[in-house]
């Protein structure tokens, strides 16, 4: 399956553009600014040119990675991946900075800062160091950068004994949830609990995919790789293994196929096990097992499927679960993109255009002046209540809510 | 609030977000229907000029569609138009005026317009943005075509020369002058209509181009323009600017993207998603769920895998041989590609296409034949599928291109769509 859907057939579907500039009409960075010409011009119209000389334009680093351009387009073109390649090789003959090499490897950021969690928090929160980070290393000083739980999910799992359920399910966390958002993780056990599940948790490391989004493809395979063989024994027994981070969902099921194009078994088998927390939850609900046993959350929320959540082309699951909940107002929010693109809005150059991206989702959030604002990618809720001041939650946190779980 | 275990279950699945599709689905969902919109990606509503052209040709110059519609319909039995009433196009147009916001819709089935497009030819449409009307040129006028130097795809010169012989050859006295402006965007030398869109939405851009305007104008009646005048704020933005200048402005469509057309379809996805209906983007259809021998819904790809989406009726709408709603390959075999439903048009051996480039080549009316109920036929004249209905290009039959009828069967034929289940739903 991978020779059917990997980058050669990505690049393949090039010929099936027809510069109709749907793709350009949609794109969230080119309606912003200047510098990024659009996914059509440094997407399927400079590929022509990448034959000999793969940089034809340096505008193309300017290309958050979003995917909406993929997602839009009519005809089946896969631009996003097709820019991924070229943005990967432009980098390649280029050189990169230190800060995407940082930026990159978010595990081992949270490997480091974890034991020294308070004084790493204090450090990172301190406005001088964040002007220097943003001089010497180009993190810019206002982007919004989680904070260390202090201690990992992965840890409170490996404690805490297996609930007995009728059936069995893999988590897999990823790197937020296990160093910054540890208390996700552990509601989203509940939640599965709730449902009969047992929640298995294999020891696990980064998915590579900042390191794919920032082009360093060859670690990036080797961390998918490295991933895999942890999840590929239960995929191979049948599990199914859910994710709550979107993007590295997302990962799993696509992109390290389509871009990262490993020719792997493993990861071909991990692939097709791969849910994403919701779909998982909303295929429950489609079969009648799904506890519905939701108490009333007397809360009005908005909800914004970020881009990556829409690459699993699934539609907004999380609409039909928490549309069960009694006394909940949701109300859909219809903006393509928060700017932030997993680290794109981190970087001094990029901060701006990031801003300017989400700010229309901004407005329409603070316009609805909601209590919470829910949103499925752990980087985008960081970016949302940067940019609305509005605590912004995962799905899964309003399912736990209204089962009344601990 | 959504009952336990009907969450993925819709009643209506519409594939295609097109002008058909956005116009059944929003009617269905707003009449209280679970409807899910599945679309591989975002229709071509977005690339041509959101007029509603009704029936332009046939062949000859149509000055009222709605009163030409019975005689063009008797004359070609076999076009989608046999499937409309007069009253149905009407209240169809009506339904289009009330969904639309940024700005009105004017004029009606029973009188075309004739309006400048980019290249100077007068087009025949009958229902169009107010921003495009008065450049109305039926009656003697006199015009300025203003274009600007930074939107490479647009040439007042052209405009204005093909404007004036075209007219002056159908006896009409049209004079057009073309001025060329320049947008204050600094460095910038070539601009997307769209990125001028959101320009002109900054009052001090448009200003500036005003004040060109006002510079540049003599005695002349009317001022033509691209079609930039904002995105979301199309009205204020339209009105500020004739305020500015002091003369009836209009907008002249440009070569995709479409500036009218992106407003329309964002204008329906909204009232859409406001209604409750949901979009299923970039996931294309596979093929109909059978259970039983009965469709009970449609096979989607998602990432990784594909899966089923049920329901109780599915709403065809994914555009003609242009749009991939019918797939032919180099043989000519023709499949349509969603649910493989049979495509009624010149098959492997038959004669495809005429010498001529604007002949009325055998492909172009390639599609689906419907019954009454708009539901796809196979070669017995009996529905396929009981619970399937077509809308738009798919329908076989028609030649839009050269009959300018495209909107009009699609917004005709998404409302009938509509009717109908709703009816059939009691």
């Amino acid at each position: 399956m991978t020779d059917e859907h990997g980058p050669d057939l990505m690049r393949a579907s090039l010929d099936h553009c027809v510069k109709c500039t749907i793709c350009e009409s949609a794109c969230p960075v080119a309606a912003v600014t200047p510098l990024f010409p659009g996914p059509k011009y440094v997407g399927p119209q400079a590929e022509r040119f990448r034959t000999h000389d793969p940089s034809v334009d340096a505008s193309l680093d300017y290309c958050s990675g979003c995917g909406i351009c993929t997602l839009v387009c009519p005809q089946g073109v896969h631009v996003a991946e097709i820019n991924a390649h070229a943005r990967a090789a432009m980098k390649r003959e280029r050189g990169m900075p230190l800060r995407d090499h940082l930026l990159a490897r978010s595990g081992l950021e949270g490997k480091l800062g974890t034991p020294v969690a308070p004084l790493a928090n204090l450090v990172l929160s301190n406005r001088r160091v964040r002007e220097l980070t943003e001089r010497f290393i180009g993190i810019h000083a206002e982007a919004p950068l989680p904070k260390f739980a202090g201690h990992t999910f992965q840890r409170w799992a490996r404690r805490r004994p297996a609930a007995a359920g009728q059936q069995q399910v893999v988590y897999f966390h990823g790197c937020s949830t296990n160093y910054f958002e540890p208390g996700l993780g552990r509601m989203t056990v509940a939640v599965l609990e709730h449902n009969g599940y047992s929640v298995l948790v294999p020891p696990q490391d980064c998915c590579g995919l900042p390191l794919q989004s920032n082009g360093i493809f060859g670690t990036a395979r080797s961390y998918v790789r490295r991933l895999v063989a942890h999840l590929a024994p239960y995929a191979r027994d049948g599990y199914k293994i859910v994710a709550t981070s979107t993007s590295c969902g997302l990962m799993l099921k696509r992109e390290a196929i389509e871009i990262l194009g490993i020719p792997d078994e493993d990861l071909a088998v991990v692939s097709r096990q791969t849910y994403d927390i919701c779909e998982f939850l909303a295929e429950l609900d489609a079969e009648g097992m799904l506890a519905t046993d939701f108490g009333p959350v007397p809360m009005t929320v908005t909800y914004h499927a970020p881009c990556q959540q829409q690459g699993h082309n699934m539609g907004k699951p999380a609409l039909d679960l928490l549309g069960q909940i009694p006394e909940l107002t949701v109300i859909e929010l219809d903006r393509a993109c928060c700017g932030i693109a997993g680290t794109y809005g981190l970087k001094r150059e990029k901060y701006d255009i990031a801003m300017k991206v989400g700010s229309g989702l901004f407005g329409d959030i603070r316009a609805e002046a909601p209590d919470l604002a829910v949103c499925d990618s752990e980087t985008c809720r960081w970016q949302i209540s940067h940019g609305t001041g509005v605590r912004s939650v995962h799905p899964v946190e309003i399912l736990h809510r209204a089962y009344g779980l601990k | 609030m959504i009952s336990a275990a009907q969450a993925r279950h819709a009643d209506v699945v519409v594939i295609g977000a097109g002008l058909a599709g956005l116009t059944a689905a929003t009617r269905l969902a707003e009449a209280g229907l679970r409807v899910l919109v599945v679309a591989k990606g975002l229709g071509s509503l977005r690339l041509a000029p959101a007029t509603i052209d009704i029936l332009g040709y046939e062949p000859g110059l149509v000055g009222d569609p709605r009163g030409a519609l019975p005689g063009f319909v008797a004359a070609h039995p076999e076009h989608p138009y046999a499937l409309v009433t007069p009253q149905l196009l009407d209240d169809s147009v009506q339904w289009l005026k009330e969904h639309v916001d940024f700005c009105a819709y004017v004029g009606d089935p029973g009188t075309n317009m004739l309006l400048p497009t980019a290249i100077g030819v007068p087009r025949p449409s009958a229902v169009v943005p107010e921003t495009m009307a008065s450049g109305d040129v039926r009656s003697s006028v006199s015009l300025v075509i203003a274009g600007l130097r930074e939107l490479k795809d647009f040439h007042p010169a052209l405009a204005a020369e093909n404007l004036q012989a075209a007219s002056a050859a159908a006896g009409r006295d049209v004079s057009a002058r073309p001025v060329l402006l320049n947008a204050p965007v600094g460095s910038e030398v070539d601009l997307s209509s769209l990125a001028l869109a959101r320009r002109f939405e900054d009052p001090a851009f448009r200003e500036a181009v005003a004040a060109q305007l006002r510079a540049a104008v003599r005695d002349e009646q009317a001022i033509g323009v691209p079609a930039v005048l904002g995105l979301g704020q199309v009205a204020p933005v339209w009105s500020a600017l004739q305020e500015s200048v002091g003369r009836p402005v209009f907008e002249i469509p440009t070569i995709p993207p479409s500036v009218p057309g992106f407003r329309l379809a964002s204008a329906l996805q909204d009232r859409l998603r406001r209604a409750g209906g949901r979009l299923l983007l970039g996931a294309a259809v596979t093929g109909p769920e059978l259970r039983n021998g009965d469709l009970a819904g449609v096979r989607v790809q998602s990432a990784a895998r594909q899966s089923a989406r049920t329901c109780r009726w599915v709403v065809l709408a994914t555009g003609g041989l242009a749009s991939g709603g019918i797939d032919v390959d180099l043989s000519l075999r023709a499949r349509e590609s969603a649910l493989g439903l049979p495509v009624s048009g010149p098959g492997p051996g038959a004669a495809a296409f005429l010498p001529g480039y604007f002949d009325a080549h055998p492909i172009g009316t390639i599609g689906l034949r419907v019954d009454k109920a708009l539901r796809p036929v196979g070669a017995s004249g009996e529905p396929v599928h009981s619970n399937v209905l077509a809308a738009g290009a798919v329908i076989a039959g028609a030649r839009p291109w050269q009959e300018k009828s495209g909107n009009g069967i699609s917004l005709a034929t998404g409302y009938l769509a509509a009717d109908l289940i709703l009816e059939e739903a009691g």
